[in-house]
């Protein structure tokens, strides 16, 4: 008793801080479910009328769909363009390899802001319209350089081992890559896609920036926002949150089952 | 291994996706910088037109300084904040437990980041919680607000930047041997020196890391100003975004955008250099 006694300040600051962290989420979720129209105290549901608003919601449906459409595609393209280019750096000699490494990775310095000034700017110079199209593209520019960074790091000398055996047992290149390389690095793959839909599911200044007509759910969620306090806010937030936990549940479930 | 050609013929989409998407719009926005608007045509002379703007306007150089001291605060309140928080975990926490307890900390964080702002809007707005609460205990004789000012957007970065010093202090303070401690304690250095001469400058990498990333994502971010700052004071996001949306006028907002990246860089250089003197 005496010890854990002795540990009750670490223990209130932890609980403080943690209070700080949930507490915003905590407000978000519980006024939902408020029964009025605006979600500030008192209290007055349960209700859920505004989940059934948001579902009513044709222009939010349709931000929903276009996201994950956006989120999956990119993502898809973002891991085969880094899985590609991480296998070449990793098992050939490349002249600068160096050089070339910091160049796919530099993105990753760059703030996503001047990334989109960027895309905008050279979408309107081009004549290029701005589509789910031109927003896919700029979540791969943001999402490639995570995919390559991870995999690269994964594509070690065991891997490389193992690939010659497969070679010297006289298998083509094609099939080295794709019965010995993918199934090993599948865990890196998984991860680094699972990441990459995170970030586009979640990118709001790209998005913003190089859409028009059709927006993704960040995007719809911001235009939301001008209406100012709305429960109809609260519940596509809420519904984010329960979609992103649920996603994180099946990566760690998966993750962890592979290392088992 | 095979030959290089086949190396750069796998590296090739990757590459030509960079150059074309990342590098050429850079590049097209560096130039823009040095163009002038003129009414709604675009004057395509070089010159250093719009530099000499942010600087004369101090509309616009003002908006630099915001940021600087937002993020400043930010980056410092948040290490202050996270380090405990981090110190706790990795110390008295016991192991099995650490695991789900980093996971709780990252769990608030899974809703999209406008939303973020948005619920903090909900506590922080007149009639709120945090308002409402004051009320009920009498503090105020009526509902205060507390969004749409600096302190408003400070809380916002903070929030999330607390969660991310904390991984990062963690990461590295796991990874400490106990017996530099207790190699501390045999040559007679009590807890608190121990702490200060021993754990802390080991730390240091962890705190760096991270305050770096602070930084970089708070002095580039445009959603959390906007939604809880207001429109008194504006960060250099906010006027960059302010060019383009209500004045279409790029050749400003790109060199706003430029100066913005010379700071990042610039910030990178100084910090890179100074964790390579510690790691020695």
């Amino acid at each position: 008793m005496h010890g854990s006694l002795r540990h009750l300040p670490a223990f209130l600051y932890a609980g403080l801080i943690y209070g700080f962290i949930f507490l915003p989420v905590a407000v978000l979720v519980l006024f939902s479910f408020q029964g009025s129209r605006v979600p500030v105290p008192p209290f007055d549901g349960p209700s859920l009328a505004w989940y059934r608003a948001v579902f009513a919601d044709d222009r939010m449906m349709a931000a929903l769909g276009n996201s994950v459409l956006v989120a999956l595609v990119s993502s898809t393209l973002s891991v085969v363009l880094g899985f590609f280019a991480a296998y070449g750096l990793a098992r050939h000699r490349i002249v600068l390899g160096g050089l070339v490494q910091g160049f796919l990775t530099a993105p990753l310095t760059v703030s996503y802001l001047i990334i989109a000034m960027g895309l905008l700017i050279t979408f309107n110079t081009l004549g290029v319209p701005k589509s789910l199209i031109t927003i896919g593209i700029g979540h791969v520019v943001i999402n490639l350089p995570l995919c390559f960074a991870i995999l690269y790091s994964q594509m070690g000398a065991h891997q490389a081992q193992v690939e010659r055996a497969a070679r010297d047992l006289g298998a083509r290149e094609w099939q080295v890559l794709l019965l010995i390389t993918v199934p090993m690095l599948w865990p890196a793959l998984f991860a680094s896609f699972f990441l990459a839909v995170t970030f586009s599911w979640d990118e709001f200044i790209i998005a913003f920036m190089v859409s028009r007509f059709e927006v993704t759910l960040p995007v719809e969620i911001w235009s939301m926002l001008r209406s100012g306090l709305n429960p109809e806010t609260n519940a596509v937030g809420s519904f984010v949150f329960l979609i992103s936990v649920a996603l994180f549940v099946v990566l760690d479930m998966v993750l962890r089952r592979r290392r088992r | 291994m095979g030959g290089s050609a086949r190396g750069w013929g796998l590296l090739l989409p990757a590459l030509l996706w960079t150059c074309a998407f990342f590098a050429m719009p850079l590049v097209i926005m560096a130039l823009y910088s040095l163009w002038q608007r003129a009414g709604v045509k675009l004057v395509t002379e070089i010159s250093l037109g719009n530099y000499e703007k942010f600087f004369a306007k101090s509309y616009f150089f003002q908006s630099l300084i915001n940021s600087l001291e937002v993020t400043a605060i930010v980056t410092v309140v948040s290490v202050l904040l996270a380090y405990p928080l981090a110190y706790i975990l990795a110390e008295k926490v016991p192991a099995r437990w650490q695991r789900l307890a980093l996971l709780l900390a990252i769990l608030p964080f899974w809703t999209s980041y406008v939303v973020r702002s948005y619920s903090w809007l909900l506590v922080l707005s007149e009639g709120g919680i945090l308002s409402n609460f004051l009320l009920d205990l009498g503090v105020t004789a009526e509902p205060v607000s507390f969004a749409n000012n600096r302190g408003a957007t400070v809380v916002g970065f903070v929030h999330f930047f607390v969660m991310l010093l904390t991984l990062t202090v963690f990461a590295n303070l796991v990874q400490l041997p106990k017996s530099y401690r207790k190699a501390a304690a045999d040559l007679g250095a009590g807890p608190i020196r121990s702490f200060i001469y021993v754990i802390l400058p080991l730390t240091l990498p962890g705190i760096m890391v991270g305050a770096f990333l602070t930084f970089v994502l708070c002095i580039g971010d445009y959603i959390t100003p906007q939604i809880l700052g207001g429109n008194r004071e504006l960060l250099l996001p906010q006027t960059i975004m302010l060019q383009i949306s209500r004045r279409a006028d790029f050749p400003t907002a790109s060199a706003l955008a430029m100066i913005l990246m010379v700071v990042v860089s610039l910030v990178y250089l100084a910090c890179a250099r100074w964790l390579k003197i510690e790691r020695l």
